[in-house]
């Protein structure tokens, strides 16, 4: 009988813990199937954040390793630099990445650490119970901003690609959603090119995925794609921002 | 000289305190005695007041630091202010007479005044004033074997400066002659 | 035997550390200890290993952490208010049951605190360096030699149970220059990695490195289980020296820089008459309980000498259980006290007492 469908090997079988409509299941899936179709799954060392992704070392089939809230980037960096043949990558949220370990995000990509970042931006703390994130909206209520994001007060949401892109390390640089088929293919092939850039020694890749957390938005996961479309991707604009093989290499 | 002798250097940083501290040290060691060399070190490296402590031990050396020197290199008028009572009695004071005009008042130590830094810059020897009254300690105090001076400033000048090696054997001679 | 060589603490520590197989260093700048990162980063190119300036001591503990779980013998280097910023990640290789090496040369706090010599950090490295249930292996060098010889053992005990371990050093250690002589056999045994994430190669289960249990039980078991390691150390890696106390009345307990400084005095108080000793912890962690314990028949009196406001002393005094009177002498700040100051606390014990 002819196979037409199979379940990715770069997963285990460890059921997820994630809540209905929340992306991580569909963007771990698309992270293992690169995994796979590259081949690297034996050689490749992950690192979990801190957040709701954190179990995230009991689902990739690969090593993996658990990192301080923020630090997974130099965590990544100490095991790619211990052992450069491996493939490292982070899995990190919005609080963890651009909150407490931007200063680690930062100089990883401006050092051009070889190693790939899959960042999950749903412009909240999921894992907490729904605080305010560096990257929640101007307006967005919060169970730390009940009036909404005050930006006079709370500052302005930091939009991760577009800065990172300005650093020279920074190989790959893109935005993607999986609100659709479309796009999903499209952030499938963003991350694959981002583990390529990796095992060609291109630099620092991140492959940032505008997501959603139903639970903490209060929203059912059908309204929370809608969410998602109208106000996000509006103040977070999917492409690539800079890419060192494209002519320019920005957007 | 007795089984420990502690020696104290002081002056301005780039007077080649830290230097002359290691010369006499290296000296040491090439006698096989005990040594230690402990610089004082942070913000006043740099321009500031600088010293150094050497110990030259028969025995294994306790405190590095020293406190009770029984010989006294003096580059500045402020070292010599700051340690000149902390001399053993008995021990011995080198004060770079070019640097310093003032006399030391104590009548129970030996006290050498040479015009270091004048006559190192009037021979060439830019930087080797310290160097000339390391010449004069091992004259006067006799801290290691000439030998182990020898064999020391050779140890203590790195293959890549070998151009200042005779300069500073040069003062050293002249510390010894004068 | 090798050629001794004049060479500054932490220079001579940095070399120790390459000549043993560490070849992976991340550090941040710090004074007194800024040393061991320049020697590294000159080094370690020509050595095929890896220096790299984190962009902090945050980032250079994690680094450390990730490089020792990919399976590879890795090292930091810093100085007091830096160390406190790698807590967290000391904490976490604790909780990972990973081993690697940390090194503080010491200097006077709190804050910012000076730059000169302290033993200050004594508490922080014995007992809560980051939160949890943890300890490390703690090594207190006196010598630049002991600066040398330490890093192996370091590395060696901590591989073996699989715990940090930590080099508690000082300014004035890091910053002397003493002869000293490298090991002629220059490979140590680098214990055997499997749980290593570097990897599987398809060809064993998968490896994690976590300190996340969220199951009470499960978290108090694993914690358990590292202290029966711990426990196991305690029984096995003492180490002090004991220094003149076979008759001694008085004796002296002081690690590191301090115990120079008390050396001088006691060898001083020995020509006075004063039957008076040392006990000199080389581990901090775990606590030469049993060379303390020796002592007890002959003495009366224990004098701790710390370059601090009393810390090891706590230790003396679980020790020594109420049994003879502990008192304490200390300089704090940067001063390192003289041996003349020692030796008037000797002179004044023995008065009191004899």
């Amino acid at each position: 009988m002819a196979v037409v469908f199979e379940k990715t090997k770069a997963l285990t079988d460890v059921p997820f813990h994630y809540c209905p409509g929340c992306t991580h299941g569909i963007v771990h899936r698309l992270v293992a199937e690169v995994l796979d179709e590259l081949g690297v799954v034996g050689q490749t060392v992950g690192v979990a954040s801190v957040g709701c992704s954190v179990f995230s070392y009991n689902y990739f089939n690969c090593d993996m390793v658990q990192a301080a809230h923020g630090r997974a980037p130099a965590v990544a960096t100490g095991i790619k630099r211990a052992v450069p043949e491996n493939v490292v990558f982070t899995y990190q949220g919005d609080g963890d990445l651009a909150a407490i370990g931007m200063a680690e995000t930062v100089h990883a990509a401006t050092r051009g650490e070889n190693i790939t970042v899959i960042f999950i931006n749903n412009a909240i703390y999921g894992m907490t119970g729904g605080q305010m994130a560096p990257t929640s909206l101007p307006g967005q209520i919060t169970q730390t901003s009940p009036y909404g994001r005050d930006t006079a007060t709370a500052g302005h949401p930091i939009r991760v690609c577009e800065l990172l892109s300005t650093l020279s390390g920074t190989a790959l640089a893109q935005r993607v959603t999986v609100d659709s088929v479309k796009n999903v293919n499209i952030a499938k092939k963003a991350i694959k090119k981002g583990f390529q850039n990796q095992i060609d020694k291109k630099g620092y890749s991140i492959i940032e995925v505008v997501s959603t957390c139903p639970t903490n938005w209060g929203l059912t996961p059908e309204e929370s794609m809608k969410w998602l479309r109208e106000n996000m991707l509006e103040y977070y604009p999917l492409g690539v921002y800079k890419d060192i093989d494209a002519e320019g290499g920005d957007k | 000289m007795s089984k420990t002798l502690n020696v104290l250097l002081a002056g301005f940083g780039g007077q080649g305190i830290l230097f002359a501290g290691k010369t006499i040290a290296y000296s040491g060691l090439m006698d096989n005695k005990e040594i230690s060399w402990l610089p004082s070190y942070g913000p006043e490296m740099r321009g500031g007041t600088c010293n150094c402590s050497v110990v030259i031990s028969e025995e294994s050396i306790g405190s590095p630091l020293v406190t009770q020197p029984d010989v006294l290199i003096a580059m500045n008028l402020p070292s010599l202010d700051k340690f000149v009572d902390a001399v053993v009695p008995g021990g011995t004071i080198l004060v770079d007479s070019s640097m310093i005009s003032k006399k030391v008042e104590r009548t129970d130590v030996n006290v050498y005044y040479i015009d270091a830094t004048k006559i190192a810059d009037e021979r060439g020897l830019k930087g080797c004033a310290i160097i000339i009254l390391v010449g004069k300690m091992f004259k006067e105090v006799g801290f290691c074997t000439k030998e182990a001076l020898d064999k020391g400033i050779q140890k203590v000048i790195p293959a890549k400066k070998a151009a200042m090696l005779g300069l500073n054997q040069e003062a050293l001679k002249i510390g010894m002659e004068s | 035997m090798a050629e001794k060589v004049l060479m500054k603490g932490n220079e001579a520590l940095a070399e120790a550390a390459i000549q043993c197989g560490c070849k992976h260093y991340f550090g941040y700048p710090i004074t007194p200890q800024t040393e061991i990162a320049a020697y590294m980063s000159k080094r370690l190119p020509k050595e095929g290993g890896v220096f790299l300036q984190a962009e902090s001591e945050v980032a250079a503990i994690n680094m450390v952490l990730g490089a020792t779980a990919a399976g590879v013998r890795s090292m930091t280097s810093s100085s007091s208010p830096g160390v406190s910023l790698k807590s967290e990640g000391v904490s976490y290789i604790a909780g990972s049951d990973l081993p690697a090496l940390i090194i503080n040369v010491q200097r006077g706090g709190p804050g910012l605190g000076g730059i000169q010599p302290s033993q200050s950090d004594y508490w922080q490295a014995t007992k809560a360096l980051g939160h949890g249930d943890f300890q490390m292996f703690v090594l207190a060098p006196s010598t630049i030699q002991e600066m040398v010889d330490f890093v192996p053992l370091a590395f060696e005990v901590g591989e073996k149970y699989r715990v940090p371990s930590m080099i508690l050093s000082d300014g004035m250690l890091g910053q002397m220059m003493e002869p000293v002589e490298f090991p002629e056999k220059k490979d140590t045994a680098i214990a055997e990695k499997p749980w290593a994430t570097n990897g599987h190669q398809n060809k064993r289960p998968k490896n994690i490195v976590n300190s996340l249990y969220i199951e009470p039980e499960v978290l108090e078991n694993l914690v358990k289980e590292r202290y029966e390691r711990y426990e196991k150390i305690k029984a096995e890696e003492q180490r002090a020296e004991e220094f003149m106390t076979e008759d001694a009345e008085i004796v002296i307990v002081a690690f590191g820089a301090s115990s120079r400084v008390a050396r001088s005095a006691i060898k001083t108080a020995r020509e006075e008459g004063i039957k008076v000793g040392m006990v000199r912890p080389i581990t901090l962690w775990p606590f030469p309980e049993k060379a303390i314990e020796k002592t007890i028949p002959t003495a009366k009196k224990y004098l701790c000498v710390e370059m601090n406001m009393g810390q090891m002393v706590d230790d003396v005094r679980l020790v020594v259980n109420g049994r003879k009177p502990v008192e304490f002498f200390g300089r704090t700040g940067g001063v390192i006290p003289t041996p003349a100051e020692v030796l008037d606390q000797i002179r004044a014990l023995a008065g009191k007492e004899m």
